[in-house]
């Protein structure tokens, strides 16, 4: 990665020094005249976007060119350089460069495209024509904005990932980076701080949609001493990537809004709790709070006011249970990382006991930003009960996956079909989860439903932590039903019997259902079963854990009984329910299927229509996706 | 002290007492598997659940953790909790049919069979109330079970398996057994 910074640095002594650091970071960037942004986030890193990077910096050097960044922050000035970042978010195009400050992007850039980026740049003050985004018209679009994945888009939580390096600290200050803390050491009260976020209507973003303000409030105002800040990373639902994204692309944000939070409510101590399986965000994290500490920013004294705050991370040991609250404060204390029983609120007696404020990684880092632009501006974002904007990760059957940005508000269908591109292979789409896990399956009808905290509640599902898996009409829902039961099954502590058997029973019925031995009051068992696990269950986990059968029971019980009583999976996913059959009118005699079966199950001869031998079929389906001529069903 | 009321019944009560302290006082039945008045309240059986109207919202709550609080109300046998009850005990006959205690509850609740079925590895006449893990840590005070692995897979086990050495025989966590699944082998 890029150089460390080496030079001792002095630490901030006053908040007014801010604005001045601020200024000096931004020229010292800016004195490099272009800048290749190479993302270097989890995925693109996966695609070889580091490679990319180094052969940049190679070929920069190769002409002459200084690319040592300390020498921009000495007062020297550079032709070209290249730097890294995190999450550009448009994972599916990866590995993306982006060209600064022209803002030329491109996308699916490998090492051997290096050498033309640099001479079109360096030399022809042009573009490499083939490496811009391709629109659906086959027009090419310069630079992110004219790409349609990110005209939808509202990037605020998310401006600085991929845009600045996450590494370096200073590349946050040049973007604003503390001007926040400092305006809040500087002329607000905690009292005035608390009541801004209050003012600014932010509900945490890990599930809950708790209002943050009033969370602040209940912690300041709590009696017991030491006070605590949580920052949740614990983050676990299959396809979900958001808190990740964050700490790899922006650190200092989330380090800044726990400090702001910290000096809200008096807390001295901070933690932030996150996955041993992100090695990236950890190894960021740690960075991020060792330069905040060398800047005056964490430890004793912060600024120079007195005010004392210091973050300690703390690495899960990669249960899922523990990014409940009690479950993650158990696992801090040194206990098995189990729900208990929550009578008192947090922010009285949370961990080791003591007030304790727990945000997840998003909400703080939408801190900052509200004390920077006030929370007037904030709250005009959004719907009447959810302000701001909220970070999704798009995955599943979608032609654009990736990490989305938009103001709450905006429909499934605008995120979905206008920034995700649609359902790729000209399918048709079938159901959207949210929530993750815990979330529940929406129909095509559910389109135009605005996405905040409480419509998305009222449908059935929930905003969780912002995971979106799409789905086409190749998923079963049934099938999907199964997956998330299994996945809560694997993750429940085993605490409370309605949820370790309660899931274990679903499961049973579910894995009945798909293979076709289903029975007609099967439905109503599960109904049943469901509610008594939401009635009975401790925590947050099992309460949940039924939405995705419920929400599929609601929007979808047709294809359950099409299981049941038509022995027939719809979607052709549940192998015991479908055969494939040669359609003898339709076929050619090519013997293509019969070359591509891996099970030898094609009986076939020149000039003879094939046949499928059911014994031997294993379903999977390759002949009919070779068959050029329709005869395979 | 608190005031509160109990199926209709206006009580006065000190502060920290929980519903089913209360409610075994006065004489009303609620059944429990994982609790036992000499050792804390754990909440994992479910059984004791009531239901709790609070400001106007009605929830569902363990009476065995659940504190008895100013102005709430709270029933012991309603509709809801009857039914989530019985429910209860179908999963507990699907875990363990062949348990005389599992079997004497349900039948006082009409359940006398399961809609659900669960995989051999998953049953066990074990419960997973952990009234022996506390036996040993709070009476005993020796720590030689534990809970070990999450989920389905969940089980009582003492240290990396093996033989504890803490343990002295004292058998307390038999003696509490629910169900009666913890043997004591005296020849060791």
């Amino acid at each position: 990665m890029e150089q460390e910074i080496t030079t001792r640095v002095k630490p901030i002594s006053a908040p007014a020094d801010m604005a001045a650091m601020k200024e000096q970071c931004k020229a010292a960037l800016e004195r490099r005249k272009i800048c290749f942004r190479v993302c270097a986030g989890t995925a693109c890193i996966a695609g070889g976007s580091l490679d990319v990077y180094e052969e940049l910096k190679n070929q920069i050097q190769q002409r002459g060119i200084d690319v040592n960044v300390e020498l921009l922050f000495e007062g020297g000035e550079t032709e070209a350089g290249a730097s890294t970042s995190g999450c550009h978010g448009f994972c599916q195009m990866g590995p993306l460069v982006r060209v600064e400050p022209q803002g030329t992007f491109y996308n699916k850039v490998k090492v051997d495209d290096v050498p033309n980026i640099i001479s079109a740049t360096l030399e022809e003050q042009g573009v490499v024509e083939e490496l811009l985004f391709e629109n659906q018209d086959g027009t090419r679009a310069t630079t992110e904005k004219e790409v349609p994945f990110y005209a939808g888009q509202k990037r605020i939580v998310l401006g600085g990932c991929g845009t600045i390096n996450p590494e370096d600290i200073r590349n946050y200050f040049a973007v604003d980076g503390y001007q926040a803390l400092a305006k809040c050491l500087r002329e607000m009260s905690p009292e005035d701080v608390v009541e801004e976020v209050k003012k600014s209507g932010l509900r945490g973003r890990g599930g809950g949609g708790f209002p943050a303000g009033r969370k602040w409030e209940s912690a300041a105002k709590a009696i017991g001493r030491p006070k605590y800040i949580i920052c949740n990373a614990d983050e676990g639902d299959p396809g979900a990537f958001m808190d990740r994204s964050l700490i790899e692309g922006n650190p200092q944000s989330v380090i800044e809004g726990m400090i702001i939070s910290a000096y809200g409510v008096g807390a001295k101590y901070g933690v932030v709790y996150v996955r041993a399986e992100y090695p990236l965000a950890v190894t960021r994290l740690f960075k991020a709070i060792d330069q905040a500490r060398d800047y005056g920013l964490l430890g004793n004294n912060i600024m120079g006011t007195g005010f004392d705050f210091d973050i300690e991370v703390f690495q899960g040991a990669g249960a899922f249970v523990c990014g409940e609250s009690s479950a993650l404060r158990a696992s801090i204390e040194g206990l098995p990382g189990e729900p208990t029983a929550k009578y008192d609120h947090a922010t009285d007696k949370g961990l080791w006991e003591k007030p304790t404020v727990l945000n997840n990684v998003e909400t703080f880092a939408n801190v900052p930003i509200i004390i920077n632009k006030g929370a007037d501006w904030y709250a005009s974002m959004g719907t009447d009960n959810s302000k701001g904007t909220k970070v999704f990760s798009l995955v599943g059957n979608i032609v654009n996956t990736g990490l989305i940005e938009v103001e709450m508000g905006t429909t499934l269908r605008k995120i979905i079909f206008d920034i995700g591109g649609g359902i790729p292979d000209g399918k048709k789409f079938k159901a959207v989860q949210t929530g993750g896990p815990s979330g529940g399956c929406l129909p095509a009808d559910k389109l135009d439903m605005p996405v905040d905290f409480d419509q998305l509640k009222e449908a059935g599902s929930m905003m969780g932590s912002g995971g979106m898996i799409v789905m086409d009409e190749g998923a079963c829902v049934v099938n999907v039903a199964k997956y998330f039961i299994e996945f809560c099954n694997d993750e429940s502590c085993g605490k409370c019997i309605s949820c370790r058997d309660g899931s274990a029973a679903l499961l049973d019925i579910l894995d009945r259902i798909c293979e076709g031995e289903g029975r007609e009051e099967d439905l109503e068992t599960m109904e049943d079963l469901c509610h008594c696990i939401d009635d009975a269950s401790m925590c947050g986990l099992g309460t949940s854990l039924p939405n995705p059968v419920l929400s599929t029971l609601q929007y979808f019980r047709d294809e359950y009984l099409a299981h049941i009583k038509d022995k027939n999976c719809p979607a052709k996913v549940c192998k015991p329910l479908f055969t494939y059959e040669v359609i003898t009118d339709n076929c050619k005699m090519c013997g293509l299927c019969f070359r591509n079966c891996p099970s030898d199950a094609v009986i076939w001869k020149k000039k003879e229509v094939a046949e499928i031998i059911q014994d031997k079929c294993v379903k999977c389906g390759i002949c009919k996706e070779v068959c050029k001529f329709g005869a395979v069903e | 002290m608190v005031t509160f009321t109990l199926n209709g019944k206006e009580l006065e009560v000190k502060e920290g007492t929980t519903i089913l302290e209360v409610a075994r006082e006065q004489g009303i039945n609620i059944p429990t598997l994982c609790y036992h008045e000499e050792m804390s309240a754990y909440g994992a059986c479910r059984l004791c659940l009531v239901e709790v109207v609070k400001r106007g919202w009605p929830s569902i709550q363990p009476a065995c953790l659940y504190p008895a609080q100013n102005g709430i109300e709270v029933n012991t046998d309603t509709e809801r909790v009857r039914k989530s009850r019985k429910i209860l005990l179908e999963l507990y006959l699907a875990r363990s049919p062949d348990s005389q205690a599992i079997i004497d509850i349900a039948k006082e609740y009409g359940v006398r069979d399961t809609r659900f079925k669960l995989k051999e590895s998953e049953r066990s006449e074990c419960i997973l109330c952990g009234l022996c893990v506390r036996a040993c840590a709070e009476i005993s005070k020796r720590h030689a079970i534990s809970f070990a692995h999450r989920g389905s897979k969940r089980m009582i086990q003492t240290p990396f398996a093996e033989l504890a050495d803490t343990c002295v025989g004292c058998q307390a966590c038999a003696f509490v057994c629910p169900t009666g699944v913890i043997k004591i082998d005296e020849a060791d």
